[in-house]
């Protein structure tokens, strides 16, 4: 009997401070677009109401915590439903109470109710307030006109915003989505005859900031491949291109909607098709391991 | 596993439900009632609603059409969105002779503003030029946009100050024999791009002063700008629009502008406003709806204003507030404010604003308009509370329609995209998309809501005959043929005036107070009457100003509904002196002096 493995005593990991739990991963980005939310409604009274984007909130998080114990059988971690109602309350404009709730409601039940391989294929929030638009374009409006940001707190919510993408590795994503929509909106201008300024006039606004830092960053909604989430960025400033030159005036919240799931669909048939292939290989040749 | 496979099922369900749940909204909701959207004739009308409006411009002689302002040609590619507002209309008995007279403006460089003059038998007359207040568009002058009136040296003949993007003019109206300019006597400012203002006795002294708010700040010339930086820095939160006036009247012709002294501090963007005792001092409050951010309410205390809008629950939530109009609409002796805003379905939902103060100590009020059914309106304008059924409960009259243009090509896309972004793009005229034409919330359907006392109003515009589809903006009511039923004057921008005489039905009874001041300024401006009648009680205020760029008719018009018996009026008099009448019938019009 061989003597067990005895493991080499580790030191004990030194207790973390607050900083540092605030930046873990799964808490930076609630911390950030909490962030935004407060610099934004302190300076600028952004929200339709407080009440109303608690609820969007509430509402998130009860209903991840609920779906989460009868389908996964434990007790999600609410940031990302802290995200969605957050994301909901600020993106979602309309008088009615009911409509936060419903679309907030709508964008977490998404998350279980359209799965395919076991992945949910849409962003909530996305899917969440792109079927209110479509649905009850008479009692909801998506954020279009908002925000009196001046240049300052802009660069300041930028600079912050990337630096966290950056750390958590998925700066590269927005930065393809920025050229790419920046030099879209050039030709965008050439071709309508419209001022440049016109044309890139969007990103310098408050929708952006949720969409290019929370929406079209999502590790749950994003191919895996940092070489696929490149073209997926760059697929979605183009589809956005297309839908404003039909002037469609939520063209990036579209274009993330249909392109979003449709990369997640040919990801997963290329891994199929990696996964047949290995397979066969396998079959022919079984020393490199595989099962017969 | 079957768990699963059961929760899985029940989960699309819900999920199915949840997509389904918008269209059960708009079926059953509180906005779920559809409007009456069929035109029916006049009778059908009476017998469904007690009222239908027939447009008689045509018949009356009046055949006035709006003509926008040309501006400087550095805003050529977004003129139609600079140029769109300045049709406005005013009631007023310049001459004293107890039948209401019109007074419209144009905004055309050289055009002519008309004052139609009541023919007693159905028909007016302009009669403007020949009492000097026609010719008021001159180059380098500016243009009008809205007319007061009220009697500023307690003459009684009501006087007029023309609101102007340009120079601002005081007439003095001579006994109704014709108007003296007194602009530069008064000692107004040369240059204002307003679009309100307001008669109000604020330090209650009883000589009027008169509150003007700015849109563009005073230092821009529309015609001959030096940049093209002339624009709102947001599209909420501006606050780069034009400073706002309090001239203090001091009696011997003269104003004295206090309003920082009086505590009125602001360049938001103001586009109407309104004053009336609200807090119950005594004194006048004002409310200022402003375009591109938050209302303000300045609460008066004694001659000095702080601003409330916060505190008060009406400045809170930013929109583009474009009307301000007080109206007892529960019958409960208080007022409610109305506030129009833009509502274009898909794209922009802020909804109407209605004010409903809330039963509690302290002045605070709670945005009812969605749970009565008043908050959708298109890019709302004017609006004005009116009993237009004499049922004793006050009605809402809606202008709206923004730009129309091509029916098929909307600027909506490009009106976005420029407004969501950062100040140093929007505020630049030139960095805006042209409108090549297009259209913006154009050709809209006006609203008619009628109160039905118990908490809902319902849109009855189209079955009783307000049909058109005209950029509105300023809509006066007032009794014009004195028939006991409160007609409607609409201006609409670049269209015909149009006037909607209301029929009502003969079984519905109403009175009407005409007050005159005399320890109180002489025309009444502020004073309030509380109707007390089976059981009921409603109180209306006399308005220097009030709705989007108009003024009613200062004599107070009230429905009684069938069989009244009418308990009494109390009149509070801005002199502070309260006199009850006691003996009152319906029908009939009261002129009641204040005693001295």
């Amino acid at each position: 009997m061989n003597a067990p493995a005895v493991a080499a005593p580790q030191p004990a990991p030194p207790p973390r401070a607050l900083w540092q739990t605030l930046l873990d991963s799964r808490f930076t980005p609630p911390v950030f677009i909490t962030l935004i939310l407060l610099v934004g409604n302190f300076s600028f009274g952004i929200l339709e109401s407080y009440q109303k984007t608690l609820l969007a909130i509430a509402t998130s998080i009860a209903g991840e915590m609920i779906l989460g114990r009868i389908f996964l059988r434990k007790w999600p971690h609410p940031a990302s439903a802290y995200i969605t109602g957050i994301s909901v309350g600020i993106l979602l404009r309309s008088p009615a109470y009911w409509t936060y709730a419903l679309c907030a409601a709508l964008s977490i039940t998404s998350k279980y109710a359209l799965r395919f391989r076991g992945r949910h294929i849409w962003n909530p929030s996305n899917f969440g307030i792109c079927a209110m638009l479509f649905l009850a374009s008479d009692a909801v409006a998506g954020l279009s006109i908002q925000w009196g940001n001046n240049f300052a707190s802009l660069v300041v919510i930028w600079v912050l915003g990337s630096l966290i993408l950056w750390r958590a590795r998925r700066f590269h994503i927005t930065a393809v989505y920025l050229v790419s929509f920046i030099a879209l909106s050039v030709l965008r201008a050439h071709i309508t005859g419209d001022p440049w300024q016109a044309e890139v006039s969007p990103i310098t606004g408050p929708m952006y900031q949720l969409f290019i830092f929370f929406m079209i960053t999502d590790p749950k909604t994003t191919v895996r491949s940092r070489t696929g989430q490149c073209v997926v960025a760059f697929a979605i400033a183009l589809v956005e291109f297309f839908m404003r030159l039909d002037s469609s005036i939520y063209a990036p919240l579209y274009a993330l909607f249909w392109v979003g799931p449709a990369a997640l669909f040919i990801e997963m048939a290329l891994d199929t098709r990696r996964k047949r292939a290995a397979s066969s290989t396998a079959v022919l040749n079984p020393a490199t391991g595989g099962s017969y | 596993m079957k768990r699963i496979s059961l929760a899985r099922v029940v989960l699309t369900i819900v999920f199915a439900g949840m997509l389904a749940t918008p269209a059960l909204m708009r079926r059953f909701g509180p906005q779920g009632h559809q409007p009456a959207a069929v035109h029916t004739d006049c009778q059908t009308a009476l017998s469904r609603y007690g009222f239908c409006f027939e447009e008689v411009s045509k018949q009356a002689g009046v055949d006035f059409v709006h003509e926008a302002p040309t501006l400087d040609p550095k805003l050529n590619r977004i003129m139609p969105e600079v140029a769109s507002m300045g049709a406005s209309v005013s009631i007023v008995d310049y001459d004293r002779d107890g039948w209401p007279d019109i007074y419209v403006t144009n905004s055309r460089t050289g055009s002519m503003n008309h004052l139609y003059r009541n023919n007693h038998d159905g028909t007016f007359t302009d009669v403007a030029p020949q009492l000097d207040i026609a010719d008021v568009n001159r180059p380098g002058t500016g243009v009008s946009m809205g007319a007061v009136w009220g009697d500023y040296d307690n003459d009684g003949y009501d006087d007029l100050f023309l609101i102007k993007w340009g120079k601002p003019e005081l007439f003095h109206n001579d006994q109704g024999k014709g108007f003296t300019r007194v602009t530069d006597q008064a000692g107004l400012p040369p240059w204002i791009n307003a679009n309100t203002a307001v008669w109000l006795d604020y330090d209650g002294d009883g000589k009027l002063d008169l509150f003007v708010g700015g849109y563009y700040p005073e230092d821009v010339n529309l015609w001959h700008l030096k940049n093209t930086r002339m624009m709102p820095d947001s599209f909420e939160y501006a606050k780069n629009g034009g400073r706002k006036y309090l001239f203090h009247n001091l009696g011997n012709g003269r104003f004295e502008e206090v309003s920082a002294k009086a505590g009125i501090v602001s360049r938001r963007w103001a586009l109407a406003c309104a004053a009336a005792d609200l807090a119950g001092t005594g004194y006048p409050d004002l409310f200022v709806a402003n375009d591109y951010g938050v209302s303000e309410l300045y609460i008066n205390d004694h001659g000095h204003f702080h601003e409330a809008g916060a505190d008060t629950g009406v400045g809170f939530a930013p929109k583009s507030g474009m009307n301000a109009a007080f109206g007892d609409i529960f019958n409960q002796g208080k007022f409610s404010i109305y506030v129009s805003n833009i509502s274009e379905e898909g794209v922009l939902i802020q909804g109407n604003n209605l004010w409903v103060p809330e039963d509690r100590s302290g002045l605070h009020y709670q945005n009812m308009a969605r749970d009565l059914g008043v908050e959708l309106g298109g890019w709302s304008f004017g609006a004005q509370f009116g009993d237009f059924n004499n049922d004793g409960n006050l009605d809402l009259f809606l202008e709206n329609g923004y730009i129309s243009a091509s029916r098929n090509r909307s600027y909506w896309y490009d009106f976005s995209k420029v407004a969501g972004g950062n100040s140093s793009i929007i505020s630049d005229a030139s960095h805006w998309p042209a409108f090549d034409g297009r259209s913006l919330s154009g050709y809209q359907q006006k609203k008619v809501w009628v109160n039905d006392g118990a908490g809902k109003f319902e849109d009855v515009a189209q079955a009783v005959g307000v049909t058109d589809r005209h950029d509105g903006r300023s809509v006066a009511l007032a009794d014009l043929w004195n028939t006991g039923a409160l007609d409607a004057v609409v201006a609409n921008q670049s269209g015909p005036l149009l006037i909607y005489k209301d029929v009502v039905a003969p079984d519905r009874d109403w009175i009407e107070f005409d007050l005159e001041g005399t320890r109180s300024n002489r025309s009444a401006i502020g004073a309030s009457v509380t109707l007390f009648w089976n059981g009921r009680e409603q109180v209306q205020s006399v308005s220097g100003g009030n709705g989007f760029a108009s003024e009613d008719d200062r004599r107070l018009h009230f429905g009684l509904g069938q069989d009244p018996q009418i308990q009494k009026a109390v009149i509070r008099w801005p002199s502070g002196l309260v006199q009850t009448l006691n003996t009152l019938a319906p029908n009939r019009l009261y002129p009641v002096k204040e005693p001295q």
